[in-house]
């Protein structure tokens, strides 16, 4: 029988998909009234009027919600936060009259159509006072502070004493742009209100326990009165981690009104809450002659917002990825007046990895040693940070690959025949962490022979469906044809929200652990009827092909079932974490090489080759794995590149929040580009031993194409993105 | 409230309907019709996710508003093949995983259906370029382009 594990199988969900018939939580078809969202126009202050009469005789409008007339019940003794909430206190829509941001929600109009609703939302009259305040992270970076950050990894060494002795050093400022998630899909949330007063909600969201746990928080409605759908997620990458106000709107209007209530965000409502923050790095590195790495610092200063401490794990990647004795961390939080700041691809790693793999670059030429071989001479093989081993580092094979198959030793330009381009090439070493939470899953076998596996988790584009339908059907012995796997519905067994790249370890281990188990109860069923065999050893039994095998003689399934007169077969289990997580750290890792070219005379930069390889385990699906981590890569070209989300510091309005400004990689952008894995076994991180891939790829790019301009131009352009304007001014 | 009267091609079948004139041929699509395939992703022709064929030329539905369409042949994602019987165009997107998310997907087979229609590509740089109207954040693009180019060749 062929093995699913490690095949490249086409996704299960795809003829949904390419037919128009996947059904996102905008898609649902009954009769939904329509809300919209009126946003303060203001950054900081209060709203000192608010008329709302032209808008309520308008046309289809059936209700209107403000803070003037939120329900009481909502306000006291109401819990607003959810899962992933960080420190500080939540948002509370409609709490009072105070502005926290500009695009904070001030009124929510429901209409029979969505575009009376949004007409009549420009018919309402507000009046605010302002307050001063001052816009971006650099203007308030004085109010830098580490009092309500959680501690990074602990200093170690001497690191002022192995700055001052090293033999080369380099201190630099590196900055990074605010970047917004931008999923294809706009949140949404279709509510369906139920005569009994209970509702189903389709919600955009990563995991649907999120919305359920936010949802009870806030309108207390008991379990048996809410469930939670989301069997389709038009990418998050992020913005679907915690629950986001569409939620609590659809939800308010549908419970006021007691009829259905949709509200899908505009592109430009897409701006309005988190976001990659806006971070300033300042590393200093320092080697010794021969380039041996003596001394580290990295700190960095970041934005959250006045209501919530939001943190990332972003200078502890510095004292990880290198050997090093001398090290010193330091990350701290400035409240801007913002929406809080929100995970988005790679979180924190992707912004720590920036600076230290530009910084590394940087002393590697003021040493004089190759970027590649300077890296090899500082391999580590532990994890400094936490003094432990790793589960598994293949990361040396990967720069042998990526060499390889780049061709750094003789680097050539793809565009010789253009004088008037400049050519360089840039690499750096990427990383992400390999995590796996506890998860549960339920199994059902019918009188057939076909299998369903339930699990609350999502499918946000990584591909779930099928890798768990894999996963499923190798470790049942079934063909995958036999194989159903639901997700997104809180009626299903607990999940942990899709996030991390955890959820083929997380979900993937339980999957597993459901079908071993249901393997020895088909055979305690099968033993019972055929009296026979009772003494049977389990190990010596065969399953394969949806069939039970022993001493040559096959029964399939549906016969065992049949014989004992079953018309279903259930099991339920729970994978916890395992050991291997505690006395071993899991990381994924990955080598990126860029050729760049920059025309001398407009600064235009381009990326015509990216080649990365990448070191993650046992890949169950190659093909989706490859496409999740080029997708990675290309986010990674598209932050070095393209995207800024510009604040105006006057009015803390998003000046560009649409996709003609605010631009993403397109793709016309994406030329020669190569991913690939080597292999790596790892028998500690999880049972599957497969770490994730959906943030890997990014982790490191920006960086590499900094390095492949300065080795084109000569110029280190230290912030990103990295604009043909950088190029002609410095 | 003043509607205009349009006749028009909907994946085949002719239909005849009185609208008000402000209303898109995307929203008519997701609202009136249910053919919730064709996706909202920007409603500013920023994003191509509402793609659609007219008279075989792609088209952001989002910009387009219905009682212009007097005559005109409107084909969906729906009116190309169903999950049951999918169209090659379909098969090829699964086959080389052009995708990930699923979202920008109709729309971007759309455009290669046009693009396959109108001919005039002569590079690979035309058919990145003919593919650049619709945003994929997923950026499964090394697929698109391979899944375009198998549409533009063979079918």
């Amino acid at each position: 029988m062929m093995l699913n594990i490690g095949n490249k199988q086409q996704r299960v969900d795809g003829p949904q998909k390419v037919s128009g018939s996947a059904t996102y939580s905008a898609d649902i078809t009954s009769q939904f009234y329509h809300a919209y969202v009126l946003q303060s126009s203001i950054a900081c202050g209060s709203i000192t009027a608010l008329d709302t009469s032209a808008a309520e005789a308008f046309e289809g409008v059936k209700g209107i919600f403000t803070h003037k007339n939120l329900p009481e019940r909502l306000k006291n003794r109401v819990d607003y936060t959810d899962p992933l909430s960080p420190p500080g206190k939540p948002f509370r829509p409609f709490y009072n009259n105070k502005i926290l941001y500009n695009g904070q929600p001030i009124a929510l109009v429901v209409a029979e159509t969505f575009e009376q609703a949004r007409y009549a939302s420009s018919l309402i009259k507000v009046t605010y006072k302002e307050e001063e305040f001052k816009g971006s992270l650099y203007e308030n970076l004085k109010n830098a502070s580490a009092d309500r950050t959680p501690d990074p990894a602990s200093n170690r060494g001497d690191f002022k004493k192995a700055f001052k002795n090293s033999e080369y050093t380099i201190t630099q400022e590196y900055r990074q742009s605010r970047n917004y998630h931008n999923p294809m899909e706009p949140h949404a949330t279709s509510v369906e209100y139920k005569d009994d007063g209970s509702i189903v909600v389709y919600d955009k969201i990563q995991g649907v326990g999120s919305s359920l746990k936010y949802l009870n928080g806030v309108f207390g409605l008991g379990a048996d009165k809410v469930q939670v759908k989301s069997d389709f997620v038009g990418g998050a990458f992020g913005s679907g981690l915690r629950p986001q106000y569409q939620l609590f709107m659809a939800t308010l209007a549908a419970l006021e009104l007691k009829r259905n209530v949709q509200m899908v965000m505009t592109r430009a409502q897409m701006f309005s809450f988190g976001y990659r923050p806006e971070v300033i790095h300042t590393m200093k590195l320092g080697c010794s002659k021969d380039g041996t790495l003596q001394a580290l610092s990295h700190r960095t200063v970041g934005e959250t917002s006045t209501f919530e401490d939001f943190n990332e794990t972003i200078v502890d990647w510095s004292g990880l990825l290198y050997k090093c004795e001398h090290v010193n961390l330091e990350y701290e939080l400035t409240p801007v007046q913002s929406y809080t700041p929100l995970d988005m691809r790679a979180p924190g790693g992707v912004s720590g990895v920036y600076a230290l793999e530009c910084a590394i670059d940087e002393l590697a030429h003021e040493a004089g040693i190759d970027p590649l071989e300077f890296r090899r001479k500082n391999y580590v093989d532990y994890d400094q940070n936490e003094d432990k081993p790793f589960t598994s580092k293949e990361l040396m094979a990967c720069y042998d690959r990526c060499e390889e198959l780049f061709g750094w030793k003789n680097k050539k330009t793809s565009s010789e025949n253009e004088p008037h381009l400049l050519t360089g090439f840039g690499m750096a070493t990427g990383s992400w962490e390999a995590l796996q939470q506890p998860a549960s899953v339920s199994l059902t076998m019918d009188e057939n022979g076909m299998f369903t596996i339930k699990c609350a988790t999502a499918d946000i584009g990584t591909g779930t469906y099928t890798v768990m339908s894999q996963i499923a059907a190798d470790k049942l012995g079934v063909p995958i044809e036999k194989i159903e796997f639901k997700l997104g519905d809180t009626a299903y067994p607990d999940s942990p929200i899709e996030g991390g790249s955890w959820t083929v370890s997380s979900v993937g281990s339980a999957v597993a652990g459901v079908c071993k188990k249901f393997q020895y109860r088909i055979a305690d069923v099968w033993k019972r009827n055929n009296p026979d065999y009772q003494q049977v050893d389990f190990d010596a039994i065969l399953f394969q092909d949806g069939n039970l095998e022993y001493d040559a003689k096959t029964f399939s399934f549906a016969e065992i079932m049949q014989q004992a007169s079953k018309e279903e077969l259930s099991i339920a289990h729970n994978e916890a974490k395992i050991e291997g997580q505690t006395t071993h750290s899991g990381y994924a890792h990955c080598c990126v090489m860029v050729e760049v070219t920059v025309d001398q005379d407009l600064g235009i930069i381009k990326v015509p080759r990216i080649v990365n390889v990448s070191a993650a385990g046992k890949i169950i699906n190659p093909k989706t794995a490859e496409n999740q981590l080029l997708g990675a890569m290309i986010w990674g070209l598209g932050m070095a590149l393209r995207e800024e989300g510009m604040v105006d510091s006057k009015y803390g309005r998003i000046m560009n929040a649409n996709f003609a400004e605010y631009h993403i990689a397109v793709n016309a952008d994406v030329h020669n580009i190569h991913a690939e894995f080597v292999e790596e076994k790892d028998d500690k991180v999880n049972p599957l031993g497969a770490k994730g891939v959906g943030e890997l790829g990014i982790v490191g790019l920006a960086s590499a194409i900094s390095n492949a301009i300065y080795d084109a131009t000569g110029k280190r352009l230290r912030k990103l993105p990295m604009l043909l304007d950088d190029i002609l001014e410095v | 409230m003043k509607t205009n009267h349009v006749h028009f091609t909907l994946n085949g079948e002719s239909v005849e309907v009185s609208i008000e004139p402000w209303t898109t041929l995307l929203d008519y699509l997701r609202y009136n019709q249910k053919l919730v395939g064709t996706k909202k992703g920007c409603d500013h022709g920023q994003c191509g996710a509402c793609t659609v064929l007219i008279d075989g030329n792609s088209v952001n539905s989002c910009l387009c508003l219905l009682v212009s369409l007097e005559g005109k042949e409107i084909t969906t994602i729906e009116g190309l093949g169903t999950a049951e019987n999918l169209s090659t165009a379909q098969q090829i997107f699964i086959d080389e995983d052009a995708y990930q998310c699923g979202y920008c997907t109709p729309g971007q087979i759309c455009s290669t259906i046009a693009m396959r229609n109108r001919g005039e590509i002569n590079s690979e740089e035309d058919l990145k370029d003919w593919m650049s109207g619709n945003l994929c954040r997923c950026a499964a693009y090394k697929n698109i382009t391979k899944a375009a180019r198998r549409i533009y060749e063979e079918s």
